[in-house]
């Protein structure tokens, strides 16, 4: 591939490069669209539940399928959507914030990619093979090793692969910051999301072998009649509990620390200001990442562990609100005389700061063991985690979205578009969960598929399922934006914002070596200390030579494609030949387009000297 | 560092598997990788360890287990995580041929580890009818000790694949993080033998 690779090229050759690409700026756009699209998928399941919980003994949905959709709601709204999106911002932005050429394995970055596109596709499948996964996203057992038909192996072979794509991304991110930063750029310098990119790959590494595990021995029971969870050959159902929420409530962490860091961008950027405590802010999120790890139980109070138990997990999960708080007022501190500008990635980080503090709010109110067996179960912890959720990882990443548009596309979206999306999204959200407080107080309880007349819930519901439709035009409204910047979009510099961090002195888009040279860092915000000296510009730490680069490869996709086929094979293995064909098949795939990386040399590629200045003039 | 100075390099530095910025991050990554293994291996314990009594009045660990065979494939597994050594010890000195030598050993090694785990199932399948679906213990104890089975195997498929691909051409810079990669994972499965053989064979027998 030439540096200078300008010129138009065909649909095929574009497709060919997106599927064989190890660059991170484009696994970035890959990221964000396939998480883009399973957000809408995600987003239309749950306004198949509004509707369906519009209206007392509503029939609009049957039971049996309105299971499924609550099911394929979270799964695909965790797995599918919000964490694909974070990785995406991930890789358009953190290579560069730390002055790197490229993570530090760009083939497992692809690897990762494809993994997650296609463990997501499999879970898909399902719809149209025999129905969906209906044991909820957390599949607990029983319930989940007895749910008839394939619906639920689909959850366990597609979330297996999807999370082992994550698991490589989680590794990746980790050496690419501890081995790759650019000269000067010591760890206390580095901007905040880089560094909850850091603490969120620390959570993934070790959080998501615990949920490998519990879908291994899910499958194992469903698919060749191992009996961890069967009571009547010794097996014991609250394996599964824990071991999901080991995974589980680290995962809301792996959720939500990202935004925070891009919320402490975007706040520092806007206000004009270096982000106030810097140092606490960084302590705080490893605080948060430790204690994460601490308080999965506080999902199992009414399980029965035991009042030692239980007390243990409250305390640990409200000492959670210490270091949360902590970053609250620093976020605040941070607007604090500054220059504020509003935009729509500032709207979207101003209205987070009360949205989330709500959801923190009533986290420490169902972490309180005693009142739990009153919230557990009820429509209040549905509004309690879609406060966390939506107000904290969505609206970060509609945040990101905003901020970093301009540095992935070299256009900014449009204004206009992305206030009135903000707006009709925030009060949409509003309207639909802040109700489900009061209806979950009333006893409603969540996944029941209707509710009866004349109990006082009738309004409520109403209410909610109207918000959803608000939430869903803000969404609509986005899309429709990034169509418009697309196509009309108004193209920007390398530095719309007058940015403070690295990746705002390189052009817009960047080159896809990113950085000509290696930038000196002299201090936090290193741009911004520049432009404030009179320089303007990074200093570079090294002279202009060669630069070297990996080589696109195929290899992640077949890998990804053999263990899709046998995720299928795998499903029906039990059911036809056809299945075990699928199975030795897909694996054989999968396995030898390993063998064929081991063994075929990839030392990468050199971009010359004189290619690069000849690209400057 | 161009590419002839990676795959032909004059001279070996004293740690060819970290010469390289790529080799570097094949070395933390690989760290990181078994940072992940543990917990694996750490779920799987557990669930063997709330598991290991439930036996549904089939045979249990004390009434199958034989230490003697477990302490032939102990010795097996942790010598041939002493012969890997041998091998690293001699790559970082550029000494190919013993190199290869050791790890030829080491890999043996592993197959007769693997051969014995093989015969030791067989075994209370056959003399006892325990099978991964008599009981809750049954399906903790194929899992636990099967997932580290598997590992060795996948260690000697490996290892088998990296020789034969490297066996023409010597050390360089490109192979030797390769081969330093595959000696961390082989001594984390010994490292995770040690536990399996105290919670599963020792407390099974004793506790």
């Amino acid at each position: 591939m030439s540096v200078t690779a300008t010129q138009k090229r065909g649909l095929g050759s574009a497709i060919w490069d997106y599927l064989t690409t190890v660059d991170h700026k484009k696994i970035a756009h890959l990221y964000l669209a396939g998480g883009g699209l399973f957000f809408i998928l995600g987003g239309i399941e749950a306004l198949l539940i509004r509707i369906q919980l519009m209206k007392p003994e509503n029939d609009f949905v049957s039971a049996g399928l309105y299971n499924e959709i609550i099911t394929m709601h979270g799964t695909t709204m965790i797995f599918l959507a919000a964490m694909p999106l974070l990785l995406g911002l991930m890789n358009a932005a953190m290579p560069l914030q730390i002055g790197a050429r490229d993570v530090a394995f760009p083939f497992l970055n692809s690897l990762g990619f494809w993994l997650f596109m296609l463990g997501g596709i499999l879970l898909n499948c399902s719809w149209f093979m025999g129905g969906a996964p209906d044991a909820g996203w957390t599949a607990y057992a029983p319930l989940s090793t007895t749910s008839p038909g394939h619906g639920v192996d689909f959850y366990i072979l597609g979330l297996q692969i999807a999370g082992a794509g994550t698991l490589m991304g989680g590794i990746n991110f980790l050496v690419t910051i501890i081995n790759m930063r650019a000269p000067g750029m010591t760890y206390m310098r580095m901007p905040l999301f880089t560094w909850t990119t850091f603490i969120t790959s620390i959570l993934i590494l070790f959080a998501f072998p615990a949920l490998t595990i519990g879908l291994f021995l899910l499958m194992f029971e469903r698919l060749f009649g191992a009996a961890f969870f069967d009571v009547s050959l010794g097996g014991n159902a609250i394996i599964w509990q824990h071991l999901f929420w080991i995974f589980g409530h680290p995962e809301v962490y792996i959720l939500i620390l990202p935004c925070f860091g891009v919320f402490s961008d975007v706040f520092s950027t806007f206000s004009r200001k270096r982000l106030f405590g810097y140092t606490a802010m960084v302590f705080s999120t490893i605080v948060i990442a430790f204690l994460g790890f601490m308080v999965w139980a506080h999902h199992m109070f009414t399980v029965g562990l035991g009042p030692v138990a239980n007390t243990i997990f409250s305390v640990a999960t409200m000492a959670i609100a210490v270091p949360t708080g902590v970053k609250i007022f620093n976020w605040l501190a941070t607007l604090w005389g500054g220059r504020i500008t509003v935009n729509s990635a500032m709207l979207w980080s101003l209205a987070f700061i009360p949205s989330f503090t709500i959801g923190g709010m009533t986290g420490v109110m169902v972490a309180t063991v005693a009142a739990d067996y009153q919230y557990h179960d009820t429509y209040f912890v549905i509004a309690h985690f879609h406060y966390v959720i939506v107000g904290g990882t969505v609206f970060g990443i509609f945040a990101g979205l905003h901020y970093w548009w301009p540095k992935m596309f070299g256009r900014i979206l449009n204004e206009a578009l992305g206030k009135t999306a903000f707006w009709l999204f925030f009060i949409g959200f509003h309207l639909t969960f802040f109700i489900q407080h009061f209806l979950g107080l009333m006893g409603m309880p969540r996944r029941y598929w209707v509710f009866l007349e004349d109990q006082g819930l009738d309004t409520g519901n109403l209410i909610s399922s109207i918000g959803a439709f608000f939430m869903a035009a803000g969404v609509i409204i986005f899309f429709i934006n990034i169509i418009y910047t697309a196509a009309k979009g108004e193209k920007v510099s390398g530095d719309p914002y007058d940015g403070r961090t690295l990746e705002w002195s390189i052009a817009s888009p960047p080159p896809h070596y990113n950085f000509k040279q290696l930038p000196l860092v002299r201090g936090l915000d290193p741009l911004w200390i520049e432009k404030m000296e009179g320089n303007g510009k990074m200093t570079p730490a090294e002279p202009l030579g060669d630069i070297h680069m990996p080589n696109n490869s195929f290899i992640p996709f077949m890998i990804s494609f053999g263990l899709f086929i046998a995720g299928f094979g795998f499903i029906y293995h039990n059911d036809n030949m056809i299945g075990t064909i699928a199975m030795f098949g897909g694996m054989a795939i999968a396995l030898l387009s390993m063998l064929t990386r081991s063994v075929k040399d990839d030392l990468g590629y050199h971009i010359s000297k004189e290619e690069l200045e000849k690209e400057a003039e | 560092m161009s590419h002839h100075d990676v795959l032909h390099p004059e001279t070996l530095p004293a740690e060819p598997e970290k010469a390289t910025l790529e080799g570097r991050n094949k070395y933390l990554g690989f760290w990181f990788f078994l940072g992940g293994e543990t917990v694996l291996f750490a779920s799987l314990f557990g669930t063997y360890i709330s598991l290991r009594n439930s036996t549904a009045d089939g045979p249990s660990a004390h009434d199958m287990f034989g230490l003697d065979l477990v302490f032939i494939m102990t010795i097996l597994l942790l010598t041939s995580s002493l012969t890997s050594v041998y091998a690293m010890y001699h790559m970082k000195n550029n000494a190919f041929k013993k190199m290869m030598l050791w790890l030829g050993i080491t890999g043996l090694l592993g197959l007769g580890f693997l051969s014995l785990e093989i015969y030791e199932f067989t075994h209370y399948i056959t003399e006892y009818g325990f099978t991964f679906r008599s009981s809750a213990f049954g399906s903790a104890f194929y899992t636990l000790v099967g997932f580290h089975g598997g590992h060795v195997t996948f260690g000697i498929l490996w290892l088998a694949s990296l020789m034969i691909r490297n066996a023409k051409r010597g050390l360089n810079l490109y192979n030797a993080p390769k081969f330093n990669t595959f000696s961390l994972y082989w001594h984390f499965i010994d490292v995770v033998w040690v536990f399996v053989f105290t919670v599963v064979y020792l407390m099974g027998k004793v506790g």
